[in-house]
C-alpha cells in the first residue's frame, strides 16, 4: 500500500550576483524558507537530497549540508543528473515517501555559479558535458551544442530562428512578476532579434544568464497549509548522453518520460492546465512543448503568438520567468519550475497567482536533452 | 580530465589522416562515439575501422563565442554534426557556408597540438 506524496512546501533565494555567498549558504536559506512554508521544523525533516554545485565538488554534499545546516536525516545523498536533477530528486523524495521509507523529505540545490567564478570557467566547466575525446576537441560549448540542435531542428520542422525569440520575450514578462527573478527588464522581440549571436541560430537572448541561487521544496506523507498538491505521476528517460548519440531532434527521450508520468497519473497533456517546462535555451523549450504534445511540430511558436502561455493564456507557461529570465544556477535553477507549479497549484504565488489550477506538467532535461524528468502535479 | 590522446583510437586517426569508426565484429553494427557493448546485439567485441571520409551534413552552427583563449583565435567558426556514409554521426570542423544535406569530404587541421577533423565540400 503506497502512501500519497504532497509538495508540502518550497522556499527559494533570489537569483542574480549574491556577492559572499556559497553553496552551502544559498541552500540554508532557501531551506529555512520551505520549512517556514512547509511549516515544520529542522527536526521532522527525516530525508534530504541534495543537488552537486560545480563551485563546491564534493564527495558527499548531502552529509556536509545536513552538518551545516543541523538536519539529521534517517535516508540521504546527493543526486546528479545534470540539468533534469530538481525533478529527479523529487521524484526520488515522492517514491521514499511513497514506499514509508521517509515522512518528510527535504530536496534542496543551489550555487554561487555567477560569482563563485568567472564566466569562461563556467563555460568550459559545462562544456565537459561533450563527449572528451570526440566533440569537446572541436571547441563546442554548452551554447553551440544547443545551437546545433537549432540547426537541425529548424530545418526539420520549418521554425524560424526569429520564432524562438518569442519565447525569451515571454520568460523576460513573467519574470518581471516575480521579486526574486534575475532578469526582470523587460526585452521587445526586436531586442531579443538584435542581440550578440553566440552561435548560429542562436543570440545571447536565447540563452540562460548564469545566477546564484538555491531553491528547496519539501516532499510529505501529509500535505501542509493551502490546497494539497499531489504529485500523481513521474517518469524519467534516458537515451543518449552526447549529441554525436542522439539519433533524431524529433525522439530526445522527453516523449518517453512523458507519456510514463502521464500514464502513471491517468492523465493526458490535454488536461494539464499549467507548465513547467525547462528553458535552458528557447530552443529547448521549443522542442520539449512539441516533443510533449503540447503544439504540434513547429507550431509552439503559433501557440505562443496567440498568448496560450502567457498569465491569461489557456497553458501558463514558467509563470516565474523559467531559466531564460528568473535565472539559472545550477541545479536550482531546474527546481524553481517545481516550486512555482506547486505555489500556482496550492494558491500561494501571492501576485503572480493564476485562477485556480488543477494539474500541472513539469519537464526537465540535463545535458544536450539527455536526461529526461516528468512529474505530474494535481491540486486536491 | 587528462588523457594521453595519442592512445585514442579516434585521435590517432586523425593525426594519420583518417576518420575512424567503431563497429562490432559479431553482427557489424556501427556504433556511435565509443562504446562498450554493441547498441544492437550487445557482443562486447568492438573494433575500429577507418571510414572513406566522405559524409553528409545534419547541423551546422557558426559559432561566434569561443569557449577557450586557444579557440577564440579560430572565431568565428563553423562546427556541424556530420553523418558518415558508414553511419555514425561525427563532430567536427567544417569550411563556412556548409549547408544541411550537402556532400563533403573529410580534411585534417592542425591545431596546436591536436588534430581536427574539417569537412570540406565535396
Amino acid at each position: 500500500m503506497l502512501n500519497p506524496a504532497y509538495l508540502r512546501g518550497a522556499g527559494n533565494t533570489r537569483f542574480g550576483r549574491i556577492e559572499g555567498s556559497t553553496p552551502l549558504t544559498l541552500m540554508a536559506a532557501a531551506t529555512d524558507a520551505a520549512l517556514a512554508d512547509a511549516g515544520l521544523a529542522r527536526a521532522d525533516i527525516d530525508g534530504v537530497l541534495c543537488g552537486y554545485a560545480t563551485t563546491l565538488p564534493h564527495l558527499m554534499l548531502a552529509t556536509r549540508f545536513c552538518e551545516y545546516a543541523s538536519l539529521d536525516p534517517a535516508y540521504a545523498h546527493g543526486v546528479a543528473s545534470g540539468g533534469a536533477t530538481g525533478g529527479v530528486m523529487a521524484m526520488l523524495a515522492r517514491e521514499l515517501v511513497r514506499a514509508g521509507r521517509c515522512r518528510h523529505v527535504l530536496v534542496v540545490a543551489g550555487e554561487n555559479r555567477l560569482s563563485g567564478q568567472s564566466r569562461d570557467q563556467s563555460i568550459q566547466t559545462l562544456a565537459q558535458v561533450g563527449e572528451p575525446e570526440m566533440e569537446v576537441p572541436n571547441g563546442a560549448s554548452v551554447p553551440a551544442y544547443y545551437a546545433l540542435l537549432a540547426s537541425r531542428y529548424l530545418f526539420e520542422t520549418g521554425l524560424r530562428a526569429d520564432d524562438l525569440s518569442g519565447f525569451a520575450v515571454l520568460m523576460r514578462e513573467h519574470a518581471a512578476g516575480h521579486p526574486d527573478a534575475h532578469l526582470r527588464e523587460p526585452m521587445t522581440p526586436e531586442a531579443a532579434r538584435a542581440a550578440r549571436p553566440i552561435a548560429s541560430p542562436l543570440r545571447l537572448s536565447d540563452c540562460c544568464p548564469i545566477s546564484d541561487g538555491a531553491v528547496a521544496v519539501v516532499i510529505s506523507a501529509e500535505p501542509g497549509g493551502g490546497r494539497p498538491v499531489r504529485i500523481t505521476g513521474a517518469g524519467q528517460a534516458h537515451r543518449h548522453q552526447h549529441l554525436s548519440t542522439l539519433d533524431s531532434v524529433l525522439a530526445t527521450g522527453a516523449a518517453d518520460a512523458a507519456r510514463r508520468a502521464l500514464g502513471e497519473a491517468g492523465s493526458t497533456v490535454a488536461e494539464v492546465d499549467y507548465l513547467a517546462i525547462y528553458d535552458s535555451f528557447t530552443i529547448t523549450l521549443a522542442m520539449l512543448l512539441e516533443e510533449l504534445g503540447v503544439a504540434g511540430r513547429g507550431e509552439s511558436p503559433g501557440r505562443l503568438a496567440a498568448g496560450d502561455f502567457g498569465r491569461h493564456g489557456a497553458l501558463p507557461l514558467n509563470t516565474h520567468g523559467g531559466l531564460l529570465a528568473f535565472g539559472h544556477s545550477g541545479v536550482a535553477g531546474g527546481l524553481m519550475h517545481l516550486a512555482e507549479a506547486g505555489r500556482q497549484l496550492a494558491g500561494k504565488a501571492g501576485a503572480r497567482q493564476l485562477p485556480p489550477r488543477r494539474r500541472a506538467l513539469f519537464h526537465a532535461d540535463g545535458g544536450v536533452l539527455s536526461s529526461h524528468v516528468s512529474l505530474v502535479l494535481e491540486a486536491q | 580530465m587528462t588523457t594521453d590522446q595519442a592512445d585514442h583510437p579516434y585521435q590517432s586517426g586523425l593525426d594519420a589522416g583518417v576518420v575512424r569508426y567503431q563497429a562490432c565484429d559479431d553482427c557489424g553494427a556501427w556504433q556511435p562515439l565509443q562504446r562498450h557493448a554493441c547498441r544492437a546485439c550487445g557482443g562486447t567485441r568492438l573494433g575500429w575501422r577507418d571510414a572513406a571520409g566522405t559524409a553528409t551534413i545534419h547541423s551546422v552552427t557558426e559559432v561566434a563565442r569561443a569557449p577557450t583563449d586557444a579557440f577564440r583565435a579560430l572565431a568565428p567558426y563553423t562546427l556541424v554534426l556530420a553523418t558518415l556514409d558508414e553511419g555514425p554521426r561525427v563532430m567536427a570542423h567544417a569550411e563556412p557556408g556548409v549547408a544541411i544535406g550537402e556532400r563533403v569530404r573529410a580534411g585534417f587541421l592542425r591545431h596546436g597540438e591536436r588534430t581536427l577533423l574539417r569537412f570540406l565540400r565535396e
